[in-house]
């Protein structure tokens, strides 16, 4: 349960973290956190020849927002965003999601570039990043290329990330409407991996009707999932108890669930409908509400 | 394999060595260092034993290596106690109430919950079980190491004049 032998590298600038993995090829490894990744090299699934330190990068942590988007840098920790006010009023579900991303302690040192490079299918924020169609921003010191969230996610563990580049942020694009969001999951334990997530925002118009729908589904799938068929079937609507669990039972169709030591695929599908309904349930409670807190 | 020269602060002392990169922080703390009272439990982040206060924060020492500890803050169970081993408010709360049976996670918490005391002197059931969440016990049952953590936290209070109501301490 030790790591394998490797050198290490402490980055200060993106720049140099570039260089680093041109050089080292496709045997170096960025650290940020380490919570995923070290255990990793402990149980021996991985080892990298070379590692890459960004905590002492500066450019690469910090939350800003325009009228747009809520931009976070890649090696920004998860327990700063957690409490950052920034994030609370603009972005508001990502607090919500973070809330199952493990424990404090993990999150004191986890990253959200650390959670998206992973790519664990279970993972809660490369869930809001799909539900928010974010664009996460990557760069091989050159050139500094744009992937949209939904892209970005390739199978369980495997990103569109070139090996020698480096994320460098995530962009949330805003909601300024009339929205709201809910994020709900199940797991073994409170912090474990989900057996399933959903997360729902929505925005309503004066009326009530639902203009604009984002659902996504996580643990479920390879990848986190959007569900297409619930979001149309929720528009121009107004979204009675009826119809929000009557669109919450079209998730079953999309998602395509494995058995393994934790749920059978039959529990997963049935349990993804349920997470869906309630986060579609709030999501509309806290739109109808009228602070419009998803923004 | 990389050696490091690396200086940290631990308990309040500077301490300076050269590593291997691979060495984690509770390897460097317990066989470099000899402090021992951080335990080794799942080495992958599962268990909690390891539990170290880095610049005042919780973590895995078992999750990240010693050589990027390089200029940090370390405190580790060794460093919760007072001058010649006195124990601190919280560590005779965990003996009084029998908040521990083999031990073995008891360092994990104690340093899990004292950073919890000093973010929040008072704090609720529910912030209490949160904090420990991620330390595991296969003896208590917890339900003791959350009282004793409550009974800490309402001696510190008193001690420092906040709470009139509670004596002792």
């Amino acid at each position: 349960m030790k790591a394998a032998d490797f050198d290490y590298f402490n980055a200060t600038s993106v720049t140099e973290v570039c260089r680093m993995l041109s050089q080292h090829g496709a045997g170096a490894r960025i650290i940020a956190g380490g919570q995923s990744l070290v255990p990793m090299m402990a149980m021996r699934l991985t080892k990298p020849a070379a590692l890459i330190d960004i905590n002492n990068v500066a450019e690469l942590r910090g939350i800003e927002h325009s009228d747009r988007y809520l931009e976070i840098r890649a090696a920004t920790r998860q327990c700063d965003i957690e409490v950052s006010s920034t994030v609370r009023t603009h972005c508001p579900i990502l607090l919500k999601a973070l809330h199952f991303v493990g424990h404090s302690q993990t999150r004191n040192r986890g990253t959200l570039g650390g959670s998206m490079v992973h790519a664990d299918p279970s993972a809660e924020l490369p869930l809001v990043s799909v539900l928010l169609d974010a664009e996460v921003m990557v760069t091989d010191g050159s050139t500094t290329d744009t992937i949209p969230a939904t892209e970005f996610f390739l199978a369980p563990m495997v990103t569109a990330l070139m090996p020698e580049q480096c994320v460098v942020a995530v962009r949330f694009p805003l909601w300024h409407g009339r929205a709201g969001s809910g994020f709900h999951e199940v797991s073994p334990r409170v912090g474990d991996f989900a057996i399933a997530s959903a997360a729902a925002q929505i925005e309503l118009d004066d009326a009530g009707r639902c203009i604009r729908a984002a659902i996504a589904v996580g643990g479920t799938s390879a990848t986190p999932l959007r569900i297409a068929p619930i979001e149309a079937a929720l528009i121009s609507k107004p979204l009675s108890d009826d119809a929000i669990s009557a669109a919450a039972t079209l998730a079953a169709e999309t998602i395509d669930p494995d058995n393994d030591l934790h749920a059978s695929a039959e529990y997963r599908r049935r349990v993804a409908c349920i997470l869906v309904e309630r986060a579609l349930t709030d999501a509309h409670r806290e739109a109808a509400g009228g602070t419009g807190t998803a923004r | 394999m990389s050696h490091h020269e690396i200086t940290l602060r631990v308990n309040g002392t500077s301490r300076t060595a050269v590593v291997p990169a691979r060495m984690t922080l509770v390897d460097f703390l317990r066989d470099e260092l000899r402090l021992t009272g951080t335990h080794v439990g799942c080495e992958h982040g599962i268990c909690g034993a390891c539990t170290v206060q880095f610049d005042g924060k919780p973590i895995r020492s078992c999750l990240m290596f010693a050589v990027q500890a390089q200029g940090h803050d370390i405190t580790t169970v060794e460093g919760l106690s007072g001058a010649e081993g006195a124990l601190s408010a919280l560590q005779e709360a965990f003996c009084e109430n029998h908040a521990l049976q083999c031990g073995y996670c008891t360092p994990g918490m104690l340093v899990a919950a004292q950073a919890l005391l000093d973010a929040c002197p008072d704090p609720s059931d529910d912030a209490i079980r949160d904090a420990l969440s991620a330390n595991i016990c296969r003896c208590t049952g917890y339900v003791q190491i959350i009282e004793a953590v409550r009974l800490a936290a309402t001696r510190l209070r008193a001690r420092s004049g906040t709470d009139k109501e509670v004596g002792g301490g």
